[in-house]
C-alpha cells in the first residue's frame, strides 16, 4: 500500500503538535508528512514570545529541530506561504510555485494580529507582537525611541507593555474599552489591575479612540483621539486582537465565520471531508480557541481522525491564569455573570490591593465564573469545583475570603475531585494519572514532573498538582514525613532553622536539645554541613570532626582502596606554567596517578593517608589552596578564555569566574554546587547545565539557575539578564543562603527548584523582590561566611596536633600494607582482585 | 588469655571517632563514644568494600545498637558483635579493648 500524503500548512504550535501526534502514531509508517511555513523557521513556543526579551534565545522557544524532522521523515519547507488550494486535483501550491499533491489536508494557519484601520498605520516603528521576527524589529525600534505606545490594553497588549517597559520606553496603553483585559476581567477586576499598573510606571489611557497618526512635535509621532486629546509617541506597538487566518479558505471556498474563522465540525474537519483545520484559525461551535491547550486538542483528535480513530473535539474551557508585569490575574468561565439569573460575591481589599469575584448560578449550588486579581490562590480550587460540577460549600463565600487560621475547613478538598479531573491543562494530565504515578512510586514533585509532564508547561497547576500527590501518598499510607533520620524528627530545612535561629555551634547541643540516640552518617554530616554553612568554623576541631563524611574528615576523596586523592584550586581553570610544574613534580614525587576533571582542574589519585600532609605542605607552599572537591560545598567555577583572547568573547568570564570562584570557595551546602561563566552566547563553558551559570551579553550578564549535568541532567533556567556585576553577585549571595537554608539534605539545586512549591517565579520572589523579607538576612549570612573562609588545609598543615591523625597506624609508622598497584598506560592504577592474586604469586 | 598491650594513650581519642591500632601486625579500628565513654574493637578490613578502613568511617547509633558506618560503601557494623546489619553473612572480628590508667588497652583476640 502506498503511504497517504498529509500536507500540513502552517508549522505553528498546533501544526506542530499534530505532526507530533502523527509521527508517534502507531500507524505512522503509513503516512507522508509535508509541512509549510511561511515563517523562516520550524515551530517555537509562542506562548514564552516575551521571554525572547528577557534573554531567551530563538534556540530556547524552538519547540523541534531539522534534525527531528529529518529523523523522523518529516519533510518541511520553510519561508514559503501555501497561495492556492486545488480542491479537486488535490494540490496546494506556493508563493515560489511549488506544487504539493495531498490525500489529507491539514490547515493549521493560525492568527494575525488585527492592526486597526488608522490612517498612518502603516508607517516605520508601527509594529506587532506575534513572531520572533517581530520581537527583533520591536528591540531595533526601541533602540531609536524614548517612548512606546500599545494600542490595545487586553491580555496580549499588557504582554507588551511589560516587555517595551523593560527595554526602557515609558510605557503607554492606548485601549477603546471603558476597562484593562475587557474579555476576561469584570469592572472591578479591571479597575484594580489598572492601578496596579500605573503603580509600577505604566500609563493607562482608556476610552480612547486613535482617528490617526501624524508626524509628532517632541516625539516621532502623534497619536490623535476622537475626544480631541493627543498622545505622542516614537513607537506604536498594535495589539488590538486577533484574527483567524483564514484567507486560503476564502479563497477557495471553503466554510467560514460571519467574523473569520474556518468552520470546523467535532471532527476538526471542514466542508471538505479531506480537509482539517485546527488551532487558532478553527472555528467549532461558533467560537475560535485563542490558546494553546484547545489547539493541542483539536490537533490530537484530527490524528485520530485521519487514523482512523473516533476521537471528537468538544469545546474547551478559556479560563486563564496568568501573571501580567507581576500582577496575578485569572478569569474563569463566566467572568461576567451573564448566565442568566447569576448571582455573585465580591471580596474587594484595597489595602492589600486584591479583587475577588466568585459568579455562582441561580440555585446557588454552582460555580459559574471567577475573576482573580492580586491573589490567584483560588484559581485552582474554583476551576475544579466549575469543570467538575460539583457541589459548592454551605459557605461559599469563604471560597474567596482571606484564610484565616484553619483554611484546611474551607477551600476544595482534593479528594473531592473525580479520577477525571484535568489537574494540567498544558498537558492533558488528570487526577488519576498523578494518582498512577504515585503508585509507581513517585514521592515528590520532580517524580510527579517527570512521570506524567504535570506542571511543566505553565506550571499554573502545581500547587493542585502536589496537593493531588499528597493526598494520595497519604491514602497509601505514607506518613508524608520529612524526618531526617531516626535521631530527629526534623527535617534538613527545619534542622537548619534550629541551628540557626537558636544559635547552636555543635551536634552535640543539638542531639541534647532536638534529638535522641547518638546520631548517624545521615544526620551527623547533614548537621555538619549546616554548622559549616552558618558559622563556617573549622571543620576538623574536636567537637565536628566525628560529623564529617569519608571525605572531609580528611579533606581529600577517598578511592575504592582507602587511598586519597588531591584536588587543589584552580579557580576559573587559570594556572600558571610554575604551578603546573608544581603539580607535575608533586605527582611525581609520590607517584600519584593523574587526570583533568570535568572541573577544569587537575586530579592526583593514590596519596596514602601520611602522604596528605607532606604533598599538602609542598602545594600550599607553591600558593595552592584547597579546592574542596571532597566536600558537599562549591566545587568549580568553569569558564571559556573570554574576551581577554577569543576573537568573538563579549566580555571576561575567566577574570568574572575567579571572582565568583573566590568569593563562594568553602562555601558548604546540601550538596556540591557547580558553576560556569560563559563570555558570550556560544556557550563554550555549559554554564546551562549548572547550579549557577552566567553568560555574557551585549547588555551585561544573563544569570541561570538550576541547571545540572549528571545523572538527571537539568537545563538551567534564567532567572535574571542583562545584569550588571554588582547585582549579580547580590543575587547569588541571596539564591545560594536561600539553598542552604530550604533545601533537603542532598537536594541539588534542580530537584530543589521542582520541589520548591511556586517554582521560578516564587523564587525570582524572593531573591529578586525580597517577597518574604529575608534578602538582607541572607546577604549578611554570606558575609559571615566568607569573612570565616579559610584553606582548611592551610590550617591542617600548620597544627601539628592535627596532623597527628595522618597517620594509618597511631601506634606504628608502617603504611597500609595491603595496598597493591598495577601499571596502566604509563600510571598506577589499584590492582583488581584477580590481579592482586597474581602480583602475590609472583612476589612468592 | 592473653596479656593487655597498650596502643595509644587516653589523649589520642578524639571522641566520636575512630582510629587504627596496629596489633601483631592485625589492622584494628578503635572507636570511642564521648557520650557512655566507653571504647570498641573491631577489624579495620571492610569485607564489603575490601580495605582497611572502618576506623574512618562515621561512629553512630541504630536502635540500641553502637555502629560504625563504612565510609566506602555506607554497610553498619554493630560495634559490639561485628555483625554487619544490612548483610548478616560478614561479621567483623572483635577485640577486647579497656581504658587503663589513661592508656588505651587492648588484647590480641
Ligand atoms: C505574545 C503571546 C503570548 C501568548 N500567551 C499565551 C498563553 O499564555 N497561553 C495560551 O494558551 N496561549 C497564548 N498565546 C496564544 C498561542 O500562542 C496560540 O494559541 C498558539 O500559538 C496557536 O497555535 P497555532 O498553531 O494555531 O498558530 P500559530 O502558532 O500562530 O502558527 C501558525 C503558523 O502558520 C503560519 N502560516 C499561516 N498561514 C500560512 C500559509 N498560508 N502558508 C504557510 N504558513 C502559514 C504562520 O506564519 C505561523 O507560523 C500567546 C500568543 C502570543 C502572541
Amino acid at each position: 500500500m502506498s503511504k497517504q500524503r498529509v500536507v500540513v500548512v502552517g508549522n505553528g504550535m498546533v501544526g506542530h503538535k499534530f505532526i507530533d501526534n502523527l509521527i508517534n502514531h502507531e500507524k505512522a509508517d503509513q503516512y507522508e508528512i509535508v509541512t509549510f511555513s511561511e515563517e523562516s523557521r520550524l515551530a517555537y513556543d509562542r506562548v514564552q514570545l516575551s521571554s525572547y526579551f528577557s534573554g531567551a534565545t530563538a534556540a530556547d522557544l524552538a519547540l523541534t529541530d531539522r534534525e527531528y524532522y529529518r529523523d523522523n521523515g518529516v519533510n518541511f519547507v520553510l519561508s514559503d506561504k501555501v497561495v492556492e488550494i486545488d480542491r479537486a486535483a488535490k494540490v496546494v501550491v506556493t508563493e515560489s510555485g511549488r506544487k504539493e499533491p495531498y490525500d489529507k489536508l491539514v490547515l493549521a494557519t493560525g492568527s494575525f494580529p488585527f492592526v486597526p484601520p488608522i490612517p498612518g498605520n502603516d508607517k516605520e516603528h508601527c509594529l506587532v507582537y506575534r513572531t520572533i521576527d517581530d520581537l527583533g524589529m520591536i528591540k531595533a525600534s526601541a533602540k531609536e525611541s524614548k517612548v512606546g505606545v500599545v494600542v490595545g490594553g487586553g491580555l496580549l497588549g499588557l504582554e507588551a507593555a511589560n516587555a517595551i517597559k523593560n527595554l526602557g520606553l515609558e510605557t503607554h496603553v492606548v485601549e477603546f474599552a471603558p476597562r484593562l483585559m475587557a474579555v476576561q476581567l469584570d469592572e472591578g477586576g479591571g479597575k484594580l489591575l489598572r492601578r496596579k499598573i500605573e503603580d509600577l510606571g505604566v500609563k493607562v489611557h482608556t476610552e480612547k479612540a486613535t482617528t490617526e497618526i501624524v508626524v509628532g512635535k517632541e516625539c516621532r509621532y502623534r497619536m490623535n483621539f476622537a475626544d480631541g486629546s493627543h498622545l505622542e509617541t516614537d513607537m506604536i506597538l498594535f495589539s488590538a486582537g486577533i484574527r483567524p487566518q483564514d484567507e486560503l479558505a476564502r479563497k477557495f471556498e471553503l466554510e467560514v465565520g460571519e467574523r473569520g474563522g474556518i468552520v470546523v465540525n467535532d471532527n476538526c474537519q471542514t466542508n471538505d471531508k479531506d480537509i482539517y483545520a485546527i488551532g487558532e484559525c478553527a472555528l467549532w461551535g461558533g467560537r475560535i480557541f485563542g490558546l494553546v491547550a484547545p489547539g493541542y486538542t483539536m490537533a490530537k483528535v484530527a490524528v485520530s481522525q485521519i487514523t482512523g480513530g473516533d476521537e471528537l473535539f468538544q469545546g474547551a474551557d478559556m479560563s486563564t491564569k496568568l501573571k501580567l508585569m507581576g500582577v496575578d490575574v485569572a478569569s474563569i468561565g463566566d467572568a461576567h455573570g451573564n448566565t442568566p439569573g447569576a448571582q455573585s460575591y465580591t471580596y474587594n481589599d484595597e489595602i492589600e490591593q486584591v479583587y475577588k469575584r466568585l459568579i455562582i448560578s441561580e440555585d446557588g449550588t454552582r460555580v459559574v465564573g471567577a475573576v482573580l486579581v492580586g491573589d490567584v490562590d483560588a484559581y485552582g480550587n474554583l476551576l475544579q469545583m466549575m469543570l467538575n460540577d460539583m457541589a459548592l460549600p454551605e459557605n461559599p463565600a469563604a471560597l474567596i475570603l482571606p484564610s484565616t487560621g484553619d483554611s484546611a475547613s474551607v477551600g476544595l478538598g482534593v479528594d473531592a475531585l473525580p479520577d477525571s479531573a484535568q489537574i494540567c491543562s498544558c498537558y492533558d494530565v488528570t487526577k488519576a494519572d498523578i494518582k498512577a504515578a504515585v503508585a509507581a512510586g513517585c514521592t515528590d514533585m520532580g517524580g510527579i514532573k517527570s512521570a506524567t509532564k504535570a506542571s511543566t508547561g505553565c506550571g499554573g497547576c502545581a500547587a493542585l498538582a502536589k496537593q493531588v500527590m499528597d493526598a494520595e501518598l497519604a491514602s497509601l499510607g505514607y506518613e508524608v514525613k520529612n524526618d531526617i533520620c531516626e535521631h530527629f524528627a526534623y527535617s534538613r530545612k527545619e534542622l537548619a532553622d534550629i541551628v540557626r535561629v537558636k544559635q547552636i555551634k555543635t551536634f552535640d547541643e543539638l542531639l541534647e536539645s532536638h534529638g535522641h540516640g547518638l546520631g548517624c552518617e545521615i544526620c551527623k554530616p547533614a548537621v555538619g554541613s549546616i554548622l559549616a554553612s552558618f558559622w563556617n568554623d573549622y571543620v576538623l576541631k574536636d567537637e565536628h570532626i566525628g560529623l564529617q563524611d569519608t571525605n572531609d574528615i580528611f579533606l581529600g576523596n577517598m578511592q575504592k582502596d582507602g587511598t586519597y586523592s588531591i584536588v587543589p584550586r584552580v579557580a576559573g581553570g587559570e594556572i600558571t606554567p610554575e604551578k603546573l610544574i608544581v603539580l607535575g613534580e608533586v605527582a611525581k614525587e609520590y607517584n600519584l596517578y593523574t587526570k583533568i576533571t570535568g572541573g577544569q582542574r587537575i586530579d592526583l589519585f593514590g596519596a596514602q593517608l601520611h602522604e596528605l600532609p607532606l604533598i599538602w605542605k609542598r602545594l600550599v607552599d607553591a600558593g595552592f589552596e584547597t579546592g574542596h572537591a571532597y566536600g558537599k560545598s562549591v566545587r568549580t567555577v568553569k569558564s571559556c578564555v573570554g574576551s581577554t583572547w577569543c576573537r568573538y568573547g563579549v566580555d571576561d568570564s575567566v577574570g568574572f569566574a575567579i571572582d565568583i570562584e573566590d568569593r563562594y570557595k568553602g562555601l558548604r551546602s546540601p550538596h556540591k554546587l557547580k558553576f560556569a561563566v560563559s563570555g558570550c552566547t556560544r556557550e563554550c563553558a555549559e554554564a546551562q547545565c549548572k547550579d549557577v551559570g552566567v553568560i555574557a551579553t551585549e547588555n551585561g550578564w544573563n544569570l541561570y539557575v538550576c541547571g545540572n549535568g549528571g545523572m538527571r541532567p537539568r537545563h538551567a533556567d534564567l532567572f535574571a539578564s542583562d545584569l550588571d556585576r554588582e547585582t549579580l553577585i547580590k543575587y547569588v549571595d541571596r539564591f545560594l543562603m536561600f539553598y542552604v537554608r530550604t533545601a533537603d539534605r542532598l537536594q541539588r539545586t534542580s530537584v530543589w527548584l521542582e520541589n520548591l512549591e511556586g517554582g521560578l517565579e516564587y523564587l525570582r520572589d524572593v531573591i529578586i523582590n525580597d517577597k518574604l523579607g529575608i534578602a538582607e538576612e541572607l546577604e549578611a549570612d554570606m558575609a559571615a561566611n566568607i569573612a570565616n573562609y579559610q584553606c582548611e588545609w592551610k590550617t591542617t598543615v600548620e597544627n601539628p596536633e592535627r596532623l597527628k591523625r595522618f597517620k594509618h597506624f597511631i601506634n606504628s609508622d608502617e603504611a597500609d600494607n595491603s595496598l597493591a598497584y598495577v601499571l596502566e598506560r604509563g600510571q598506577r592504577r589499584p590492582a583488581t582482585k584477580e590481579e592482586r592474586v597474581q602480583l602475590v604469586e609472583l612476589v612468592d | 588469655m592473653s596479656d593487655w598491650i597498650t596502643v595509644c594513650s587516653e589523649s589520642d581519642l578524639t571522641p566520636n571517632t575512630g582510629l587504627c591500632a596496629l596489633l601483631g601486625g592485625e589492622q584494628v579500628a578503635v572507636f570511642y563514644c564521648g557520650k557512655t565513654r566507653k571504647l570498641f574493637a573491631v577489624s579495620n578490613y571492610d569485607p564489603i568494600g575490601e580495605a582497611n578502613v572502618l576506623s574512618r568511617g562515621i561512629m553512630g547509633s541504630i536502635g540500641e545498637a553502637t555502629v560504625v558506618a563504612s565510609p566506602l560503601y555506607k554497610q553498619h557494623f554493630n560495634l559490639e558483635t561485628g555483625e554487619c546489619l544490612e548483610d548478616t553473612e560478614h561479621k567483623l572480628k572483635t577485640y577486647p579493648v579497656r581504658l587503663h590508667e589513661g592508656e588505651v588497652q587492648m588484647q590480641a583476640a
